[in-house]
């Protein structure tokens, strides 16, 4: 546990903290030097491969590999009997929680093929080509089964059962039936009837989300080496080497010593990378041929068999006063997890109202499973399905009272000492200086011409801190290393290197910051839930304090001075009785450290707690062809909370980052199925994520209201810029056109179609 | 898998009528290399036809243009000759692929994909283009609206492949023009494409048009029941209104998961409008950049 409630230093204070200066993986990334997932190469490296099942639902007869086993080049055949089975159990695992019995499951099917795409078995060869004709000579002999993809069909009672022991949990009494709901949950906060009496009106609406994918560039990769004698290296793209540790070493029934896992550069994780999936495989392939293996998924096994997160179906009803002051809200969530529960539906709910201060509230959400790849994390995963559902609520309150979108947002906004519905009181939340921002905004002041629309939303997400260590190893010139255990995604290296070099009061190119491997430090969570500048920089900060005690206690015996009269300031020791003791850098110190003590290490192992929720607003202009349906974004605002601004250009790029993600969640990206579960649009082509020319500058505002729980006020803000999107994207498609409109995305058909429905109506 | 480079016409015939039926032309390979690699396409010879002299590059005469098969279409897209007499097949040509596609991808290659959506097809079949097809008999002439008889199928013999396009001089008053529906703004399948090729006289009457189609029925259609709307008309309100009815009864598209039936039906209609819009703003000497639909 660690409670750093202090902030040491004031913003006027800060000499590096809040200013721009080039990321130090910069270089490595532009000119190709930097490795990703698929780059390292061992000699006597094998190719794996995944044979995958061509059904979206079937039961497994038997698998027959002895033909691929026996093709020469085929070093190691794997099926889910190469690996142990492992009992239910839920453990925690960034912003959701996992189950090893599920996990053994979708890593490697065992009684059923659960979703087109679901790994069967796996080869590795000595070459590509070779591993390819091995895949064609197993032969799995299937029992295809009726399969359900849709969230509301798979809740029916004679749905096809993906699970046959899934009880719907939190409901009373247990169901006498399995089904396709994993579980209940409910938050609720004062009387919700009683809050409707209240109302003057009352909005309700129910709408629909598509899953969407993460949209990394990079797909999964990883090199296994296992040795004779069990000892393994694995090398891998993942936000959380840690995690992945633990995980493959659960499923492979290792001890995690055993296993050192490094991350390597990551092109995109967005959560999607929280989750293993071939790197047990290539562990487990390894393990039995005893060489070095490869995996590198193709974009098609990416969007065939790696999470999206959730579609949903988002029942919303609010009512409020003539006035403006909301009196009660209400929601349904019914979220698909994919082929195993698991979906995002706690944190969604608890994210549903949570930008309000309201007295009345009540969400109950489901989790339910579908013959679709597994869901993973993605972005304040659960926030953006029942935010947007709210969000768009809000936005038709503020139609029907004739008041302004952000008046009404301003008039009802949850501040410091809100209780929110999902237990605690808010401390210090920037609701509120967004939403001023925003109406300040030259933006919100721009006419609009015909068939052009304004919209508006807002959004909110938790933020978590967690288990972390750092280390500053002090070089004998001076120079510090920076050992950080949460893989970089978002230039986390650059704002971690400018914490320590602030608290040491060192030039900020005497830092270089690092990404350790699981054997460099103690147990670090992953890189999820915004908490790496958070705690990363609240454990850095640790360090670097601790690092200075020690360089005091060392100039205070060169000096032979009590330590009391030691104080570090802008980098040096200083004697405070006797100024006439020339002051001791950080380079005088450690070119003598040998002598005065030996090697000098600043570390940290701690719990990050309190990290602040963030909160946004978006602006967001749109033109709407009234003949097409096509959708075209004309200007984009995101304004935003981040306690404190380490680097400022990479929390922009993080805000501009998440609307681009958002935009294309509300306009294009969906999973087309046909009739038998198989997936269409398993590409970049027809899955589609929006392209540098659909976008205008995204304009960014930042607003710092500190965080008090750290040593510089950080918030997290990777995850709540792509809350706002969806809703802001609807309600200005909505307002363009005169119709509200409740599905996603809104593609030019669905958007066509509804404006000749209206046109035929008028 | 073999890779044959000839260096002649004759030894690209001679090769093709050698090899089996799983044979694949290469041009630029934009398309068939993501089909070998993606294990739609597994060709025992790709027989790359880069390396033949007349296949690549541009001639212009008074009787109009000769566009070797094989010409990237970034270099069609900086020829301004080209570009100044038929901007529309020019605009379409430059909505393949990305920037670093154009390096590579070709008109031939376009065409022989025999993709319904591919962009250059519907603004070539309304500019009237012709391909000069060579074959072991030697070369004919077939009008490039009757290369593709149905989705990813040419009216091509296996040992015959086409050496290049010719678009004629436009006589004065002449414009055409291309405009696509995509959901995005570029690197992405056209759910419709619409050319039009039109010419006035000197009263502002239509005299001549041409509509190509893409995407909404199994092959690139010539619409000449939208040509025969125009005609005779200054292009007026009310001819575009039955130019659009003309071309949304051409349709027979297909549900996928590009657009709906409805959709490209109506949409159809609403790009040949557009496209008649623009070709005539362009007959009539008005300047227009390239438009993106």
């Amino acid at each position: 546990m660690n409670d750093m409630t202090t902030t040491s230093l004031q913003q006027s204070e800060f000499k590096i903290v809040g200013t721009r200066p080039a990321r130090p993986d910069g270089v490595d990334k532009v000119t190709g030097r930097a490795k990703f997932g698929a780059d390292l190469y061992l000699a006597n490296m094998l190719v794996g491969k995944v044979l995958r099942s061509p059904h979206a639902h079937a039961r497994i007869k038997s698998i027959d590999t002895a033909k691929a086993l026996a093709l020469p080049g085929v070093k190691a055949v794997i099926t889910a009997a190469d690996f142990g089975d492992l009992p239910s159990e839920f453990i925690p695992a960034g912003e959701m929680m996992v189950n090893f019995k599920d996990m053994t499951r979708n890593v490697m099917a065992r009684e059923k093929a659960l979703y087109e795409g679901h790994a069967v078995a796996a080869v590795a060869a000595t070459s590509e080509a070779i591993a390819n004709k091995a895949l064609k000579l197993i032969r799995v002999d299937y029992e295809v089964l009726p399969h359900v993809m849709d969230v509301v069909q798979a809740m029916e009672a004679d749905a096809p059962l993906l699970h046959e022991d899934m009880y719907t949990i939190n409901v009373e009494p247990r169901p006498a039936k399995p089904s396709n709901i994993a579980k209940r949950v409910e938050f609720a906060l004062g009387d919700i009837a009683a809050g409707f009496a209240k109302a003057d009106i009352v909005v309700e609406r129910e709408f629909t989300t598509q899953p969407v994918h993460q949209g990394y560039i990079e797909p999964h990769a990883c090199v296994a080496s296992v040795s004779e004698d069990g000892q393994a290296e694995l090398w891998c793209t993942t936000q959380g080497q840690f995690i992945v540790r633990s995980f493959c070493a659960k499923l492979l029934g290792m001890e995690v010593s055993k296993l050192r896992v490094t991350a390597s550069e990551i092109g995109g994780g967005f959560g999607g990378k929280t989750v293993v999936y071939v790197e047990p495989l290539a562990l487990a392939l390894s393990r039995k041929a005893c060489q070095p293996v490869k995996m590198v998924m193709s974009r098609v096994e990416v969007f065939q068999a790696s999470g999206p997160t959730s579609g949903a179906k988002v029942w919303v009803k609010m009512g409020a006063t003539r006035d403006g002051k909301i009196t009660a809200a209400e929601a349904v969530l019914k979220y698909q997890a994919g082929a195993f529960q698991g979906s995002p539906i706690q944190p969604g709910c608890m994210c549903a109202f949570a930008p309000y201060d309201l007295e009345n509230v009540k969400v109950v959400g489901f989790d339910i499973v579908t013959n679709r790849p597994k869901v993973a994390a993605y972005r304040a995963p659960g926030g953006p399905i029942s935010e947007y559902g709210v969000e768009s609520v809000v936005d038709e309150l503020a139609q029907k009272l004739k008041l302004d979108p952000i008046e009404l947002r301003l008039k009802n906004a949850a501040k410091e000492g809100t209780k929110a519905a999902y237990g605690p009181k808010f401390g210090p939340i920037g609701l509120v200086q967004t939403l001023e921002a925003a109406r300040a905004h030259p933006h919100y002041k721009v006419p609009l011409k015909a068939n052009q629309g304004r919209g508006v939303a807002s959004g909110f997400w938790f933020n978590i801190g967690g288990e972390t260590c750092a280390a500053l190893n002090l070089g004998e010139d001076g120079s510090v290393t920076l050992v950080a255990g949460t893989p970089d995604i978002g230039g986390s290296r650059a704002s971690l290197a400018m914490m320590a070099a602030e608290e040491l009061g060192i030039a900020l190119e005497h830092v270089r910051p690092v990404i350790g491997d699981t054997s460099a430090l103690g147990f670090n969570f992953l890189t999820g839930g915004s908490r790496v500048t958070f705690s990363s920089g609240m454990a850095v900060i640790e360090a670097a304090r601790d690092m200075i005690g020690q360089l005091r206690e060392r100039a205070a015996k060169i000096w032979e001075i009590d330590l009391k009269d030691v104080t570090w300031q802008g980098g040096y020791a200083r004697a405070v009785r006797d100024p006439a003791k020339k002051p001791l850098s950080l380079a005088d110190l450690a070119n003598t450290m040998g002598k005065t003590g030996g090697p000098i290490v600043g570390n940290a192992a701690i719990n990050a707690q309190g990290a602040g929720p963030s909160l946004a607003t978006h602006i967001v202009d749109v033109e709407v062809d009234p003949e097409t349906g096509k959708t075209t974004v004309l200007r984009y605002t995101a304004i935003q909370d981040a306690g404190r601004a380490i680097h400022p250009s990479y929390v922009e790029g993080q805000m501009q980052g998440g609307a681009a993600q958002g935009i294309g969640w509300a306009l294009n990206e969906e999973y087309i199925y046909d009739a038998k579960g198989h997936l269409a649009n398993p590409g970049f082509l027809d899955y589609r994520i929006p392209v540098c020319s659909d976008l205008p500058m995204i304009d960014t505002v930042i607003v710092e209201v500190p965080n008090p729980r750290h040593p510089y006020g950080v918030r997290g803000v990777g995850e709540t810029p792509i809350v706002p999107p969806m809703a802001a994207v609807s309600n200005a498609v909505s307002n363009a056109t005169g119709i509200r409109f409740t599905e996603l995305p809104l593609s030019p058909p669905r958007v066509l179609k509804a404006i000749e429905a209206k046109g035929a109506s008028a | 898998m073999d890779y044959r480079s000839p260096g002649s016409a004759k030894e690209a015939v001679d090769m093709l009528a050698a090899s089996g039926s799983n044979a694949h032309v290469l041009a630029g390979g934009t398309d068939l290399l993501v089909k070998i690699r993606t294990g739609m396409l597994e060709p025992q010879v790709v027989i790359d036809l880069k390396n033949i002299p007349a296949i690549r590059g541009v001639t212009a005469d008074a009787s109009g243009f000769r566009i070797g098969a094989a010409t990237s279409c970034a270099e069609l897209g900086e020829h301004s000759a080209l570009k100044a007499a038929w901007p529309g097949v020019v605009e379409a040509l430059r909505l393949i692929g990305s920037t670093q596609i154009q390096g590579r991808a070709s008109l031939g290659g376009n065409l022989c994909n025999a993709s319904p959506a591919a962009d250059s097809v519907p603004a070539l079949i309304a500019a009237g283009a012709i391909c000069e097809v060579f074959g072991a008999r030697g070369s004919r002439d077939v009008p490039v609206e009757q290369v593709v008889v149905s989705p990813g199928r040419t009216s091509l013999a296996r040992d015959e492949f086409i050496m290049a396009l010719r678009l004629p001089q436009p006589p004065a008053r002449s414009g055409d023009a291309y405009l696509r529906l995509i959901p995005r703004t570029e690197m992405d399948i056209a759910v419709v494409g619409c050319g039009v090729a039109l010419r006035l006289d000197e009263a502002g009457i239509c005299t001549h048009a041409r509509v190509g189609l893409g995407a909404v029925a199994p092959t690139p259609l010539l619409v000449e029941a939208g040509a025969t709307a125009l005609i005779g008309t200054r292009v007026d309100d009310k001819a575009l209104a039955a130019l659009a009815v003309a071309t949304s009864a051409a349709c027979k598209p297909i549900n996928d998961k590009r657009g709906t039936v409805d959709y490209r039906v109506k949409v159809a209609g609403v790009l040949a409008q557009r496209a008649a819009r623009n070709a005539l703003k362009r007959a009539k000497g008005e300047k227009l950049e390239a438009q993106h639909g």
